[in-house]
C-alpha cells in the first residue's frame, strides 16, 4: 500500500512537471529571440547509431549536452535489442517519459525516442521522422532529385535522367513532388508521384518553367514562367490546367505560399533593386516587404505557423535570414547558407552551405542558431525542401 | 481498512493514469514503429519514361500584358510554342564568335555588344530557314534560382535586341542555365566575366 501511495505521488508530480515544461513553451514574440540558450541535457546509456541519432535530433532542436550536474533533463536508456529510454526532469525531480520502441530499425526507434523527448520537454511537434527532398549535382552540372530522412540518411534518387534538375517541392501531406528538369532539353516542371513512379509535365512552355511551389491544400501550383517575355509568377491547378499570370515585373523568382493559401511571397526587382514582395494568390497589387538591413533578398519561405519568412541574403556570400511575416521586426541574419526551407513545426530550417560545387545540407534550430550538417549524398547537395 | 476504502477509487484512477503516461518503472510503454524501412520511392528499378511533349492541359492563352500597345514588348514579346530546338539540327559553332557578355548582375546588353547582335541578325536575315536558340548563363555569385531567372532575362534581352533590328520574334527561343553550365570553372573575376553570357545556337529543320 505504501508503494501505491508513493506511485500516486510520483504520478501527480510527473503531471506537475509536464505542466511546468508546457508553461516553458518558448514565447517567440520576445526580443532577443534568436540568441536563446539551448536546453541542457545529460545523455547516457546509448551507443553507436542510436546515440548518434539522439545527439543529432536533439542538437538541431535546441538541446545541448552537458554533465548530469549541469543538466535540466537526464536522458537515460539503452539500445541493446531495441531503444528503451527515460527522461527525468531534475528541477521537478520526476521522470516525465519512459518508453521502449519496437520494429522498423534501431535508427527509426531512436528518432521516435528523440521525438518523444522533444514533445515531453518543449511541447513542440517533433520532426525526427520527417523527410526532405533535394538536388544532387555532379561537377558537369547534371544532377538528380533525391529524397531522404531529414538528417540526410536513407537518400534515394527520384530521377535518373542525367540532366540538370532544380527546386523540388513537396505536395503537402503526400508522397509526391514537383521539380524542374531539363530532360526534354528545356527547363520544364514535372509532377512525380513517389509511390507509383509515374510523372508528367505540368508546365513545359517555351522559355523558363521553374520553381514550383504547391499551395497548402495541394490544389494549386505557383511557379516562374517566361512564356510572355519575362520571368514572372504564374499559377495553375495541380495538373497544370487553368494557367494564370500573377505578376508582370521584369524579373521574378522563387515563389512560396503563406500557410493560409492567400498570399504568394516571391523575389523580384524594383528600380533595379532586389526586393521581396507578396501578392494575393487571386491576383492584385504587389506589396513590397521591408527587408532593411538584409541586402539582395531572395528565396523566401513562409513558416507553416504563418509567423516567419526565412530567406537568403546575397552579399558576396549567402546568409540565411529570418523576419516576422508581418514586418514588425527587422530581418535577423542567422548563419551562412542559402535555400532555407521550414520544418513542419516552424522552429527548424534545412538549408545548404559551402563552396560552389560542394554544397552540403544542414539543419538549423532557428532560435538557438545551432546547426549540424546532414549526411551527404553523392555530388553537391542543394535546394532542400522539407516535407510538411 | 478505512484507508483501503479511501484508496480504492484512487487505484483505479492510478491504473488509468499509468496506462496513459507509462511512468511505471521497469515496464515502460512500448511504441511500435510501423514498416521496415521500405523505400519510399516506388518502382526504383523501373525508370520512368519521359512524357511526350506537345499539347499541355488548357489555359495556355497568355493573359495580355498590362500596358498593351507599348512598342517593344519585354523580351521581344511572347515566346514561340510552335517549334522546339531538340526537334532540329543544332549548330553551336556557326555563331559562337558572337557570344555576348554581361556586367555583374545585369541583363542590359552593353553598347560594345551591338556588333555581335548585328552579326547574328545578318546571319538570320540571310538564312530564312534558320531558327535561333539563345542560351542565358550567369556567374556563380547569385543563388541557383535567382540566376535561373537572371539567365533567362539575359537571353530575353538579346532576343529583344534582335527583334529591334528586324528579326521575327517567333524565330527565337530562349533557355536559361543559370550557373549550371559555366564556360570557365574558375572562381575569380576572369572566369566570372566569361560565364556571364548569352550564346547563339542556330537551329535548322531536319
Amino acid at each position: 500500500m505504501k508503494k501505491l501511495i508513493l506511485n500516486l505521488l510520483t504520478i501527480s508530480l510527473a503531471a506537475a512537471a509536464l505542466n511546468f515544461s508546457l508553461a516553458q513553451e518558448i514565447n517567440i514574440e520576445k526580443p532577443g529571440l534568436f540568441a536563446q540558450k539551448p536546453i541542457p541535457v545529460a545523455l547516457d546509456g546509448f551507443s553507436g547509431e542510436a546515440a548518434e541519432v539522439l545527439k543529432f535530433d536533439l542538437f538541431v532542436q535546441g538541446f545541448s549536452f552537458v554533465s548530469p550536474d549541469a543538466a535540466q533533463y537526464l536522458i537515460h536508456g539503452s539500445d541493446a535489442g531495441g531503444v528503451t529510454g527515460s527522461v527525468t526532469d531534475k528541477f521537478a525531480h520526476k521522470m516525465i517519459l519512459s518508453r521502449s520502441y519496437n520494429g522498423a530499425s534501431l535508427r527509426r526507434q531512436a528518432h521516435a525516442f528523440a521525438d518523444d523527448i522533444v514533445k515531453a520537454t518543449t511541447s513542440l511537434k517533433a520532426i525526427g521522422q520527417t523527410k526532405i527532398a533535394f538536388k544532387s549535382q555532379a561537377p558537369g552540372g547534371n544532377g538528380e532529385i533525391y529524397v531522404a530522412d531529414f538528417d540526410g540518411f536513407g537518400a534515394q534518387p527520384v530521377t535518373s535522367d542525367a540532366t540538370i534538375v532544380a527546386r523540388p517541392a513537396w505536395v503537402p501531406g503526400r508522397m509526391a513532388l514537383y521539380y524542374t528538369s531539363y530532360a526534354r532539353s528545356n527547363p520544364d516542371i514535372f509532377y512525380h508521384s513517389l509511390s507509383s513512379g509515374q510523372r508528367r509535365v505540368i508546365a513545359g512552355y517555351s522559355g523558363l518553367n521553374t520553381s514550383a511551389a504547391v499551395s497548402p491544400d495541394g490544389a494549386k501550383v505557383a511557379m516562374i514562367l517566361s512564356k510572355s517575355g519575362s520571368p514572372n509568377v504564374w499559377i495553375c491547378n495541380a495538373d497544370g490546367s487553368n494557367l494564370k499570370r500573377l505578376t508582370t515585373g521584369l524579373e521574378d523568382s522563387s515563389p512560396c505560399w503563406s500557410p493560409d493559401g492567400s498570399w504568394i511571397c516571391f523575389a523580384t526587382k524594383k528600380a533595379e533593386r532586389r526586393r521581396l514582395a507578396k501578392i494575393s494568390a487571386g491576383g492584385g497589387e504587389v506589396q513590397y516587404l521591408n527587408t532593411t538591413g538584409a541586402a539582395n533578398p531572395t528565396e523566401p519561405d513562409w513558416s507553416p505557423d504563418g509567423k516567419w519568412i526565412a530567406f537568403t541574403r546575397m552579399a558576396g556570400d549567402f546568409d540565411i535570414c529570418v523576419m516576422p511575416a508581418d514586418g514588425s521586426m527587422a530581418p535577423v541574419v542567422l548563419v551562412a547558407g542559402q535555400n532555407p526551407s521550414w520544418s513542419p513545426n516552424s522552429r527548424t530550417l534545412v538549408f545548404n552551405h559551402g563552396s560552389n560545387g560542394h554544397q552540403t545540407l544542414s539543419v538549423l534550430d532557428v532560435f538557438t542558431k545551432q546547426y549540424k550538417d546532414c549526411r551527404r549524398a553523392t555530388g553537391s547537395n542543394s535546394q532542400p525542401a522539407w516535407a510538411r | 481498512m478505512k484507508m483501503n476504502k479511501l484508496i480504492f477509487p484512487l487505484v483505479i484512477a492510478l491504473a488509468a493514469t499509468m496506462a496513459a503516461t507509462g511512468c511505471r518503472k521497469g515496464t515502460p510503454k512500448v511504441t511500435q514503429i510501423p514498416g521496415h524501412n521500405q523505400p519510399i520511392v516506388g518502382d526504383t528499378g523501373n525508370t520512368p519514361t519521359l512524357p511526350p511533349g506537345g499539347q499541355l492541359p488548357g489555359g495556355e492563352t497568355p493573359t495580355p500584358l498590362p500596358g498593351a500597345g507599348i512598342t517593344t514588348p519585354v523580351g521581344g514579346g511572347p515566346l514561340p510554342e510552335n517549334w522546339r530546338p531538340e526537334d532540329m539540327n543544332q549548330n553551336r559553332e556557326k555563331l559562337a564568335a558572337y557570344t555576348v557578355h554581361f556586367k555583374f548582375d545585369s541583363a542590359v546588353v552593353q553598347d560594345k555588344e551591338q556588333a555581335n547582335i548585328a552579326s547574328v541578325g545578318q546571319d538570320l536575315t540571310a538564312n530564312a530557314n534558320e531558327f535561333l536558340l539563345i542560351e542565358g548563363h550567369c556567374d556563380e555569385r547569385g543563388t541557383e534560382e535567382y540566376n535561373r531567372a537572371l539567365g533567362e532575362r539575359r537571353a530575353l534581352a538579346l532576343r529583344e535586341a534582335l527583334v529591334k533590328i528586324g528579326i521575327a520574334p517567333m524565330r527565337i527561343r530562349t533557355e536559361s542555365f543559370g550557373k549550371d553550365k559555366p564556360a570557365d570553372p574558375g572562381h575569380d573575376e576572369a572566369a566570372w566575366a566569361k560565364n556571364r553570357r548569352g550564346e547563339f545556337i542556330v537551329c535548322t529543320p531536319k
